[in-house]
C-alpha cells in the first residue's frame, strides 16, 4: 500500500477571504509580524498500489479531475 | 416548450424551479436524477439551487462529476438551453460548462436578501424580454457567490458580451469581480447566475422581475 499527502493551495492573485480573516485573528491574538495567511486543504490518501510511478500518476489525475479546481488552485503530491 | 429539472441530493430550490417552469411554460418539467445518463428531448434544462452533496470539497464539485452532468454537457453541446441558478451555477462552473470559479463571499457571511441586477446584455436568449441597462430586482441566498476569473478570461467575457447580469447600485452581496452576477458561455446557450429569478415570478412573490428570464429562455412571446 502507498500513502500519499496531497496539498491544495490557492493560486497567487486569487483573493482568499478566509485566509484574510485568519490573518486578522492571529494579529488580534497578539502574534506580531504575521504578513499573510493563505488557507488550503490537505488530503491523506491510501492507495492499494505498489508501483510508485503509477500511484503518482493516479494521484495527479485525481487532483485534476476532482480534488483541485485548477482554475483557482494549485496542488502538490507527496508519497509518504 | 418542454423543460427538465436536474435533481441531486442536497438541492433545496428544486420545487421553486419546478413551480416557476410549470407556471410560465404551462406544463410541468420532467425531472432527471443524478444517476440518469440520458435526458429526454427538451428545449430547456434547469439546475436549481441548494447545497448538492453538502457542498463538500467545493460548492458543486461533486455534483459536477455525477453521470447526469455528462448528459447535460452533451445536450448543451447540441444547443439545448441550460440555466443554472445559485448551486446550479456553481455546478456548471465546476463541470467546465462555464468559465471561472465561485468562491466564498468576501464578507464570509451567508447573504439572504434582495439585490438589484443590471441587464448588461439584453441581446441573449435569456434576456431578450428585458431592455439593455434595465435594473431588475432579484433575491439572493448564498455563501459562495464571489465570482472569479483570471484576467484573460475576464477580458474575453466582458469583450464578448458574456456578462449578462451585474449587481447594480452598490448591491454586490459577495465581492464578485466586476460585480458579475451571471454569465453565458461563448455559444450563448448556457447561463449561470447566483440570484434566484425563480423566486420573483408572480404577484404573491412581491414582483415579477424574474419572469422575463424564463419567458426569454422558453421563447414565450410578450
Amino acid at each position: 500500500m502507498i500513502k500519499a499527502r496531497i496539498t491544495v493551495t490557492l493560486k497567487n492573485g486569487v483573493l482568499d477571504p478566509q485566509g484574510k480573516a485568519i490573518e486578522h485573528a492571529l494579529s488580534g491574538l497578539g502574534f506580531g509580524g504575521v504578513g499573510a495567511v493563505r488557507q488550503g486543504k490537505v488530503f491523506d490518501v491510501e492507495l492499494a498500489e505498489s508501483d510508485k510511478a503509477k500511484a503518482e500518476a493516479d494521484l495527479k489525475a485525481m487532483c485534476d479531475k476532482l480534488l483541485a479546481n485548477t482554475v483557482i488552485e494549485n496542488y502538490s503530491v507527496t508519497l509518504t | 416548450m418542454k423543460s427538465a429539472v436536474v435533481l441531486l441530493p442536497g438541492l433545496n430550490r428544486d420545487r421553486d424551479m419546478i413551480a416557476a417552469l410549470t407556471k410560465i411554460s404551462g406544463k410541468p418539467p420532467v425531472t432527471v436524477w443524478q444517476t440518469d445518463t440520458e435526458i429526454p428531448d427538451v428545449d430547456l434544462i434547469a439546475i436549481p439551487g441548494g447545497f448538492s452533496f453538502g457542498d463538500y470539497l467545493r460548492c458543486g464539485a461533486i455534483a459536477a462529476r455525477m453521470p447526469v452532468m455528462r448528459a447535460v454537457a452533451e445536450k448543451a453541446a447540441a444547443g439545448v438551453t441550460v440555466i443554472g441558478v445559485c448551486n446550479g451555477f456553481q455546478i456548471l462552473v465546476e463541470a467546465g460548462l462555464l468559465p471561472g470559479a465561485l468562491m466564498r463571499n468576501t464578507s464570509l457571511k451567508f447573504v439572504c436578501r434582495q439585490v438589484k441586477l443590471e441587464i448588461t446584455n439584453a441581446n441573449t436568449m435569456f434576456t431578450r424580454r428585458y431592455q439593455p441597462g434595465q435594473i431588475i430586482r432579484s433575491p439572493v441566498a448564498h455563501h459562495d457567490g464571489n465570482y472569479f476569473a483570471d484576467a484573460d478570461t475576464l477580458a474575453r467575457l466582458e469583450g464578448e458580451g458574456q456578462v449578462v447580469f451585474r449587481y447594480a447600485e452598490g448591491t454586490n452581496p459577495n465581492g464578485s469581480i466586476n460585480d458579475i452576477a451571471g454569465i453565458i458561455n461563448s455559444q450563448g446557450n448556457v447561463l449561470g447566475l447566483m440570484p434566484h429569478p425563480e423566486n420573483l415570478i408572480e404577484a404573491a412573490h412581491g414582483g415579477t422581475d424574474g419572469r422575463g428570464l424564463f419567458e426569454s429562455a422558453l421563447g414565450i412571446a410578450a
